[in-house]
């Protein structure tokens, strides 16, 4: 059974200031071990004030009873310029602001560290990943604050701002969460349990019911269905977008039927003849994904090979792949020919841009157009619509304007919230994946059952603290519905 | 209304000697109090009405963790078994468990003899019919008997079993009856209910038993005991025994239509019972019709002892008529000329909330009023045994004015049991299981000791002899951990014992513990290239080896454990008025203030309360403490 509560006592790491376009954002790791985390981060930058270059150097090793400071160079209580340092990879994250607290004279009570970096999301993200490689786990929402007042470091009087802050809230944020991702992650995590369950439900049968009469449990099933579920996770995380608007970028994807002019869109926005331009349709047989920046924000933009209907194998991949895409971006750019009717196949892509994030290129405006707005308003309400003509490079100033204000305005970044929320979706996919993979290793290996069911259970619990399930017997109702079982 | 006469005063009263009040008054009296043990009828104490045997996964864990403490279910199985097999080695040794088939009245017979023998114990055949009470029914103070005899004391232990208002089902047949034709216990169920606990209904039931020489065991498979007995009590370091073998054998679809034809006419579905029976031990009947596809179903026949031709018909418990009980049963193969000697039947029988009791088996309502057993919820000898002696334990401790003994989680299975008893509660009988424990890895039968027996000698059941014997095997087994860790072997000495075995050479050094945690070895067959070994017991030879097999995921699981006590070492107050704090949920102040968890661990297994109550309720106990100040 899963703990309902977490750890009272552990090391907890957030980002804790708001997201946005802060210029600073904050990094707070709060427990015994934030001191010992920061000490493998950070690396203090030879400025003069607390550095390793600096004159109290000598002074410092010795103030330092616990061993960790002199090799950050830091001394407590005093705002450190320094580099996160990745010390896996070796890899420069940010250069920072750092200062470690020792309790309990801190906000939370506890041992506090904060790391001030530049306020973009790729940093804020790595040093939080980074923290929590090292053995932090992520806050739940307000429990700074609760450790604060749990640790006698807030006024009685503020007991019920504490609880109020507290209420409910990781109900709240999975909805959101949910909601926000359509649903999509939550259908697909319950379809991994579901087949967990089963699996847990078997193995629990074959474990507390030797004497009856069912069918065992084969080591060969049992690896090739952990490994199948193992993939599935793995999928998932792939597809989860953690800290990857600023890392990999914001997620555009340019749709629409064959020759609008998509792959020229691409070379505009690319400044480059990348994709293959020709007249005939279909020529763009791959999604051709490309990096760029625009406005100062990272874009992964996919040109995408049309997702009509088609016979042929090799485009029909394509297609597969355009759809993949389609799914998964941030902002579907929809390209229309302006001088041509609207076909079946734009109204169906309209049709599922819908209450989605989308701006629609009405191009070859230098030809004379056929439609008008209003049309495009039929499928897609509020459409952002822009004028464009490749050729004539005519729009595309526009264009980027507009990816822009997606990315900083409107609803794009609320999506941030979401992305913040999947941190710990990922956090916990990966858990998951780790122990599906332990699990499956243990089968290859035909280790004891009960053994193997330790991790398979784990990774059952954490998929399942992602939906905020309750806790339940759902194994053991499971296993009397489903088997026969009894003297 | 008779007052009654004095009959005697005690320290501790058990009523009911099933194997609940066996344990319960054995714990008692062994810990020095002057107990009185009540029956209705003397040839029931330690009866086994269901099947004969003891132990099973899970249930063999608990039998072991109660001969720990120095309860008397283990040893007394050990005295009277006819066979006894090991399930589930194949699997980790987390998971074997230990089955004895028992010969029934030699169980009954021997445990009567030690309660007969204990110092201090009282043993007296009659009907309890009132709980008395002082204090506006707020403290025990004693029982009535429908002699109207009065016995008092501080602590009572309720250990009813299926008696209490027990009814029995037999097709369209029912009549009043506690189990195997005894008498009920009525007038004391009216009572209970008029002293406002919270009693229901719960049905199990049992098979037909057919005389031996009916049947044709050559249409069967035979199931013969284990060639090395593992004894059941740490007391005996090993056991010879002729065995009797079990047979088993199928129904098949004629059964199922004799059955299905006749479906109306079973107790079950005629709706005639109204009790909850348990999900894990269906009727024949009810296997049929839940599992409509499934072909066929085990029939394990086991005999009920060696001065008795009875045996019992293990799978094929039934509330069908006597007539068609015959009928489906003679077409199953072996059974075409059996002659039932006792019809299967339902019992339906009242019992408690276990929610409506604490952590110590005590009544929430009613001051020295202990519980245990299947009056609690429970199903099984077991799980009745082992509830049995931590209210025998908790009542003494009670008398002391000490605190109570709870057993979490991460101890025993024994804690499991009453945990998920009192505060999840249940729905239907219930029966423990491995996979209810979260830290099965570590609650072993193979250390049930360790765990345990310190505890059982501090509160008294176990006995000095026991103790020693336990601080001896503990040391054995730490030096010869420590030899294997250090024992060193080339791997030219040991290159063909290695091939023998068929695992890898060695390419360096190792010490005989590296070669134990292999899969395709272990200690006793690495004693061939091992030849310094010490004499040592089975049980000191198994714990050594899965300390050292299993070394790895038991440090896992003891990680696990520590977190698991930060929690279970947040006390919450027992006089906290949650329907009072704002930010809980209303399901959840429902919740607490009927369960009044004892620590914040607790709080968080009842279902209904949130990981969000939890920390509400945590900043709200800070307050408050504060507040206090």
């Amino acid at each position: 059974m899963r703990e309902k509560t977490k750890d009272l006592t552990d090391t907890i790491a957030a980002i804790s200031t708001a997201q946005g376009e802060g210029g600073i954002g904050i990094v707070r790791i709060s427990g015994a071990e934030a001191g010992r985390i920061l000490a493998e981060l950070f690396v203090a930058g030879n400025t003069g004030h607390d550095g390793k270059g600096g004159k109290d150097r000598g002074k410092e090793k010795e103030t330092d009873e616990n061993g960790l400071f002199p090799a950050t160079g830091m001394k407590e209580r005093r705002l450190t310029y320094g580099k996160i340092k990745d010390p896996d990879t070796g890899e420069h994250v940010d250069e920072v602001l750092a200062v470690f607290m020792k309790g309990p004279h801190t906000y939370t009570g506890e041992d506090v560290c904060e790391i001030d970096c530049h306020g973009s999301m790729v940093s804020l993200r790595k040093i939080l990943s980074l923290a929590l490689d090292r053995g932090a786990r992520l806050a739940e929402p307000g429990e700074f604050t609760k450790r604060g007042f749990l640790n006698g470091r807030m006024d009685l009087s503020q007991a019920e701002a504490v609880i109020d802050l507290i209420k409910a809230p990781t109900e709240k944020t999975f909805h959101v969460a949910l909601d926000q991702l359509e649903g999509r992650l939550g259908t697909k995590v319950r379809e991994i349990r579901a087949e967990l369950l089963d699996l847990l439900v078997e193995i629990t049968v074959n474990i507390d019911y030797p004497d009856e009469d069912i069918e065992e449990l084969l080591y060969r099933d049992l690896t090739i269905r952990l490994s199948q579920i193992g993939d599935k996770v793995a999928a998932m995380l792939d597809t989860v977008d953690t800290g990857r608007i600023l890392s990999q970028g914001f997620r555009v994807t340019i749709a629409g039927r064959p020759n609008v002019g998509k792959s020229s869109l691409m070379n505009l926005l690319l400044g480059e003849n990348r994709a293959i331009v020709t007249d005939i349709p279909g020529t763009t047989r791959d999604t051709i994904r490309e990096a760029l920046d625009i406005e100062g924000i990272p874009v992964e933009i996919t040109d995408t090979a049309g997702i009509r209907a088609t016979e042929n194998p090799v485009e029909r991949i394509g297609v597969e792949k355009s759809k993949k895409s389609f799914n998964e971006a941030d902002l579907v750019i929809l390209v229309l020919d302006g001088s041509r009717e609207l076909t079946e196949e734009d109204l169906d892509i309209m049709e599922k841009l819908d209450g989605r994030q989308a701006l629609v290129l009405v191009n070859k405006t230098d030809l004379d157009r056929v439609f008008s707005d209003d049309e495009i308003e039929k499928y897609i309400k509020d459409a952002w619509v822009i004028e464009t003509s490749f050729t004539l490079e005519k729009g595309v100033k526009e264009l980027k304007e507009a990816i822009a204000r997606k990315v900083y305005g409107g609803k794009v970044r609320q999506r941030e919230d979401v992305t913040i929320t999947n941190l710990r979706h990922k956090i916990l996919l990966e858990e998951a994946h780790k122990a599906l993979t332990d699990a499956c290793a243990m089968a290859q290996q035909e280790q004891a059952l009960d053994f193997i069911e330790v991790d398979v259970n784990r990774s059952y619990e954490t998929l399942g603290e992602i939906l905020g399930e309750a806790v339940s017997d759902d194994i053991i109702e499971e296993v009397f519905s489903r088997f026969c079982l009894g003297k | 209304m008779n007052d009654g006469y004095l009959m005697g005063k005690y320290d501790v009263i058990v009523v009911g000697a099933g194997h609940a009040g066996c344990e319960a008054a054995l714990a008692s009296a062994r810990m020095g109090k002057k107990t009185l043990l009540t029956c209705i009828n003397l040839e029931s104490v330690a009866m086994m009405p269901c099947n004969p045997s003891i132990g099973g996964t899970g249930k063999g864990h608990l039998v072991r963790e109660i001969d720990a403490l120095g309860g008397e279910m283990g040893v007394n199985i050990d005295k009277t078994f006819i066979q006894s097999r090991m399930l589930n080695t194949a699997k980790g040794p987390a998971v074997h468990s230990l089955r004895a088939q028992a010969d029934k009245h030699l169980y009954h017979l021997e445990m009567k003899k030690t309660i007969e023998s204990t110092p201090g114990l009282d043993l007296k055949q009659g009907e309890v019919v009132e709980v008395l009470t002082e204090d506006g029914e707020k403290k025990v103070r004693g029982v009535k008997m429908v002699t109207n005899a009065v016995y008092l004391a501080p602590i009572v232990i309720l250990c009813t079993g299926t008696f209490l208002r027990g009814r029995i089902f037999i097709g369209e047949s029912s009549y009043d009856s506690g189990p195997n034709g005894l008498a009920p216990s009525v007038e004391l169920a009216e009572n209970l209910k008029d002293m406002g606990l919270p009693l229901r209904r719960f049905k199990t039931g049992t098979p037909a038993r057919a005389l031996d020489s009916s049947l044709d065991y050559s249409l069967m498979e035979e199931q013969k005991g284990d060639e090395k007995i593992v004894p059941f009590s740490f007391m005996n370091d090993s056991l010879e025994r002729e065995q009797i073998s079990c047979w088993l054998t199928y129904t098949n679809e004629r059964t199922h239509q004799v059955i299905r034809k006749n479906f109306e006419r079973s107790a079950l579905f005629g709706g005639y019972i109204e009790g909850v029976g348990p999900r894990y031990c269906p009727s024949i009947e009810d296997k049929i019709r839940r599992f409509a596809d499934k072909k066929r179903h085990q029939l394990f026949v086991e005999p009920e002892g060696e001065t008795t031709g009875e045996v019992y018909l293990q799978g094929m418990s039934t509330s069908l008529p006597e007539d068609i009980q015959e009928e489906f049963y003679k077409t199953i193969p072996g059974l075409e000329n059996l002659k039932i000697i006792r019809p299967g039947y339902a019992i339906e029988y009242d019992c408690i909330d276990p929610q409506d009791l604490t952590t110590s088996l005590e009544s929430r309502r009613i001051s020295g009023l202990f519980c245990a057993g299947q009056f609690n919820g429970s199903s099984g000898y077991e799980e009745a045994a082992a509830q049995g002696l931590m209210a025998g334990i908790n009542g003494v401790r009670k008398l002391e004015g000490k605190g109570p003994l709870v057993l979490d989680r991460s101890q025993a299975y024994i804690g499991v049991l009453i945990d998920d008893l009192v505060v999840k509660g249940t729905n239907e009988p219930y029966r423990i299981m491995t996979s209810r424990a979260e830290y099965r890895l570590l609650l072993r039968q193979d250390n049930a000791d360790t765990r345990l027996t310190e505890i059982g000698y501090r509160e008294g059941p176990a006995t000095k002899e026991r103790y020693e014997k336990y601080l001896e095997k503990k040391e054995k087994v730490e030096r010869e951990i420590q030899r294997l860790e250090t024992t060193r072997v080339n791997p030219d000495e040991v290159k063909a014992f290695l091939e023998s075995k068929g695992t890898a050479p060695l390419k360096k050094g190792s010490t005989l513990a590296e070669l134990i945690k292999r899969p395709e070895l272990d200690y006793s067959s690495i004693g061939e290239i091992d030849k310094e070994r010490p004499a040592l017991t089975d049980h000191e030879a198994t714990q050594a080896e899965v300390m050292i097999k299993y070394r790895g995921y038991i440090k896992k699981q003891e990680m696990q454990i520590e977190r698991f006590k930060r929690m279970e070492s947040r006390r919450l107050p027992q006089d906290v008025e949650y329907a009072q704090i704002d930010g809980l949920r209303l399901e959840a102040r429902q919740k607490l203030d009927r369960i009044k968890p004892l620590s914040l661990g607790q709080a968080s297994r009842i279902s209904g309360v949130s990981p969000a109550d939890i920390n509400v309720l945590l900043v709200w106990l800070e307050r408050n403490r504060r507040m206090e100040k």
